[in-house]
């Protein structure tokens, strides 16, 4: 009925119409304003902070320093929400100013003067992994930490993550051949849009209402329990519509600033708000990596044995880097079958913005270092690229690094999207063609999986209530970041209660208060859990109604059915009784009543799972893996070492597609942000680890015209324990794009390119033997 | 401080005339959020980057943070809340040519004025005019088929 439809989305409306509002739309009269006042340097002790002359000015109303301020870190507490005795990042919050206006703010956090003595910085993750690097954090080994976190004192490692699977020497001693090859890319951005706002007000009575822009709104209220020892029952948290997330929005840090910021004026009403350039470096960013791979495989191309190292770039704090690395540690080897693995991944601290999940979760920055070494191995081989990744594809009955052994539900059919893509891109045809003495078209692909890392102890939870005229709201903790999720709420509920999907409303927004949780609308979780949660409170609604109808009815539930409006006797469905009679109770016609209104509960949580051991990483980090192979076309101009992305294709299997537009849109949305990231964007740094660039003028994502053709299928293997057996599905489609682009780009340019952004600058100094200093 | 600058104007908006107190220095994008209560408009860079606070003065899209509001005194203004059940928001509800929906009213007004001025647009002179805008979820194929959707309905009829 509903499922499998391009059901138009429950939000559709509102956006095109300037209607929808984000947190930065509600505005109050006599709401106070913060500005940040930000480190110019990205290491240095802070050696005093002189307040008086922006105290003065007229309205402003409190200057909030970090001094006293508890550590924060979902995993590993390392970051002071306002720095404190020293700055460890370009763009770091070192003072909050909070006055009647953004412009007074502005004024005085212009006359907030500080006094710095820098520090030497260090960018690279390898750099600050040497004898005699900067020590970021003097501290870490007294850090407060989850027992799954194991930073290493003295050091700048925050985390690390062993996969130790098989036996690597014998792997080794069953290789031909052997390749090794490293790659490298700096952290870039995720630049939503809509920059991240939060206000927070503190109420006589203790309650403490945060709105913000957030993946992650319940979470908020656990932290500033945790963080500031408020109960979690007086801490309510709305998010309304979010601008674009990405990932970016998952990491709580201005709501803790908003918090601190109404704490100082007496509980008034203050809003946080990022202009672009904070947005880009103050709050945290997307990752960089410096990774090694070398892999083994027979004389016919079965690869034996991986051995990976990762070098995460978590910048000054570890934030939820130390998942991104554990992440990317999980699916290390791509989903390829290989029996000997050896891989470390570090979450290293560099004097760089500091890291945050960014769409794809280390997989993206994984595939690029394990896709370039597939096209290496094969070049070595002499094999085709394609039948290489064929040939090892990942498959039921296989294991994963992390030892989790694949069924047909828990993992899609790569082999049929492998071979799909091939027909689509016409492989066979041709995979590099030269039209005239400067343009060369050349083809690369990659594959891409990936699992969802997220607490194995996350749960979801809808609640329906029943309108009067027989209609249902849904209320689910999943925030609707862009992705669709809520409409295909409505579309799994509409489906199970058979009735209109016209007739399912869904609550946008959240109020911590009222909306059961949804852990983070994070990891392509939302549609698997919130989704079990609303068939588990569709089943509790029908439940109640079959209850009620069968005393109005005279019949045994079991008797029962309910659809099309109605709940009605399955051998004679001429006998029923309006759904809309029932749902706020029954009324008898001498006036006595029954039931009341109908509300559905329902959770879910994911089974099974857990942590990964310290020395082998054995463990069952996620569900299911979603897998895909994908490609890139490209034209080539070997005179000025420009390029055009011509197409791009994705054959994902995302078990059922409940709404095909919308699975589109995500797959093709996911993919531009992968060329996007691989074609042109990074921070530019200094030699002092500044940023050079936290602009839209200067770091310029990807613009209508530059976009390729997408051509994107879907395999539908379903997972059985999901709704209507759907798979992930928001971030698979990035996931291949950087290595892809970079296998097609080697080619035509017949050199090895293995660091992003492949902007033509770098083709052309790969070309000239890096005998060129950038430019 | 600032008060002494601030000064009163009547601006044309959505066809309506709105008489505002601003300051001379405030933005029409300022103006249009703040004292209209019009928040269709997004700030997103507030340095004519990201066209997110696209807005039409005289039928011309301008980014509504770059231009002063005195300055489009006795000029008229439209925002998207000025934009009732048009093609190209229709073609954006069917093409699914929006995700988040921030960046949605910027290029909603720019592709209203395009295809309202130059139904013969051709991919190059498409491209002019929608590269001024930053979608960051959509993988801008869904708006390219909604504007060619309504440039050649307005083709047909013409």
């Amino acid at each position: 009925m509903a499922i499998g439809k391009s059901v138009i989305r429950k939000d559709a409306w509102d956006k095109v119409t300037g209607r929808a509002k984000y947190t930065n739309d509600f505005k109050e009269k006599g709401m106070l304003h913060a500005k940040l006042v930000t480190s110019p340097y990205a290491h240095a002790r802070i050696r005093a902070i002189d307040i008086e002359k922006a105290r003065s000015l007229p309205g402003v109303r409190a200057i909030i320093t970090g001094e006293g301020l508890p550590l924060t870190g979902e995993d590993l507490r390392d970051r002071p929400p306002i720095a404190f005795d020293k700055v460890r990042y370009h763009g770091e919050v070192v003072a909050l100013v909070v006055a009647d206006t953004l412009v007074h703010a502005e004024k005085a956090a212009n006359l907030v003067h500080v006094v710095y003595e820098p520090l030497p910085a260090v960018g690279k993750p390898s750099e600050a992994l040497k004898e005699g690097a900067p020590l970021i954090h003097e501290q870490l080994g007294s850090y407060q930490k989850n027992e799954h976190t194991y930073p290493e004192p003295n050091t700048n490692i925050a985390h690390r993550t062993k996969i130790r699977k098989g036996n690597i020497e014998q792997g080794w001693a069953e290789s031909d051949v052997v390749v090794e090859t490293s790659v490298a890319f700096s952290p870039s951005d995720h630049v939503a849009i809509e920059t991240r706002c939060a206000t927070a007000e503190i109420l006589p009575d203790g309650h403490i209402i945060i709105s913000a822009s957030s993946q992650s709104p319940f979470m908020i209220k656990r932290l500033i329990s945790t963080y500031f020892g408020e109960d979690v029952g007086n801490i309510i948290v709305h998010t309304p519509l979010v601008g674009g997330a990405y990932g970016g929005k998952a990491p709580v840090q201005l709501e803790l600033l908003a918090y601190l910021a109404s704490k100082a004026v007496g509980g008034r009403k203050v809003s946080v708000w990022n202009a672009r350039e904070e947005d880009m470096i103050t709050s945290p960013v997307h990752i960089g990596l410096e990774a090694t791979v070398k892999l083994g495989a027979t004389k016919d191309g079965y690869i034996k044995a991986a051995e990976i190292l990762f070098l995460f770039d978590g910048g000054a704090y570890s934030d939820k880097a130390i998942d991104v690395s554990r992440a990317a540690a999980v699916d290390c080897t791509g989903p390829y079958h290989i029996e000997n693995v050896w891989c470390d991944s570090l979450c290293v601290y560099t004097n760089h913005p500091y890291a945050t999940p960014f769409r794809g979760f280390g997989h993206s920055e994984q595939a690029f270092a394990i896709e370039r070494a597939m096209d290496l191995l094969a070049e070595k081989l002499g094999m085709d690229k394609w039948e290489l990744r064929r040939k090892n594809a990942i498959r039921p009955g296989h294991t994963t690094p992390t030892q989790v052994v694949l069924n047909r539900s828990n993992v899609g059919d790569l082999p049929a999207c492998l071979d799909r893509l091939r027909e689509l891109m016409e492989w066979d045809e041709w995979q590099r063609i030269e039209i005239d003495a400067y343009t060369v078209r050349a083809k690369g692909i990659s594959c891409a999986w990936k699992t969802s890392t997220i607490d194995p102890d996350a749960s979801s939870g809808v609640l329906l209530t029943f309108n009067p005229d027989g209609s249902v709201n849904v209320i689910s903790g999943v925030v609707e970041i862009g992705t669709g999720t809520k409409t295909i709420l409505a579309q799994i509920v509409a489906e199970k209660l058979k009735m209109d999907v016209n007739d399912v409303y869904v609550k946008m927004d959240i109020d911590t208060q009222t909306t059961p949780e949804h852990w983070k609308t994070v990891g392509s979780r939302g549609t698997f859990m919130a989704g079990r949660a609303a068939l588990e409170a569709a089943d509790d609604a029908i439940r109640q109604l079959k209850a009620i109808a069968s005393c109005v009815l005279r019949a045994s539930v079991e008797d029962l059915e309910v659809g099309y409006g109605k709940v009605f006797l399955r051998d004679d469905p001429s006998i029923y009784v309006p759904v809309k009679d029932i749902a706020y109770g029954y009324k008898y016609p001498n006036g006595n009543a029954i039931g009341g209104q109908i509300i559905g509960r329902g959770n879910y949580i994911l089974r099974h799972l857990t942590p990964l051991n310290k020395e082998t990483g054995a463990g069952k980090p996620g569900p299911e893996w979603t897998v895909g192979a994908e490609g890139v076309e490209i034209e080539f101009n070997r005179r000025d070492y420009t390029y055009k992305i011509l197409k791009a294709f994705a054959v994902i299997d995302i078990g059922k597609v409940l709404n095909p537009k919308a699975a589109l849109g995500q797959a093709m949305g996911a993919m531009s942000m992968g060329l996007s990231f691989a074609s042109r964007e990074t921070f530019l740094f200094d030699r002092y680890e500044r940023v050079l660039n936290p602009q839209l003028r200067t770091y310029r994502p990807i613009r209508f015209g530059e976009h390729p053709e997408y051509i994107v299928e879907f395999i539908e293997t379903p997972q059985i324990d999901a709704p209507y057996g759907a798979r992930g599905a928001g971030e698979h489609g990035l996931i291949g794009m950087p290595a892809a682009l970079a296998n097609a780009l080697s080619l035509a340019a017949e050199v090895p390119l293995n660091e992003l952004p492949l902007i033509p600058e770098l083709i052309w100094r790969k070309k000239k033997g890096d005998s060129h200093d950038s430019i | 401080m600032e008060s002494s600058t601030k000064c009163e104007m009547q601006l044309l908006v959505n066809g309506e005339t709105k008489s505002v107190v601003a300051r001379q220095g405030d933005t029409l994008l300022f103006v249009l959020r703040n004292e209209l209560g019009l928040t269709g408009a997004k700030p997103g860079c507030l340095n004519g980057d990201c066209g997110a606070c696209t807005a039409l003065v005289d039928g011309t899209p301008i980014k509504s943070c770059m231009m002063l509001a005195i300055e489009t005194v006795g000029k008229e203004i439209t925002t998207i809340e000025g934009l009732h059940n048009t093609p190209i928001q229709r073609a954006f509800v069917e093409h699914f040519a929006f995700q988040c929906g921030y960046c949605t009213p910027g290029f909603i007004m720019n592709a209203y004025a395009l295809t309202e001025t130059k139904p013969d647009a051709d991919d190059a002179t498409i491209q002019e005019w929608l590269e001024s805008n930053i979608c960051r979820c959509t993988s801008y194929q869904e708006i390219e088929a909604a504007v060619k959707e309504v440039l050649r309905q307005k083709r047909k009829t013409e």
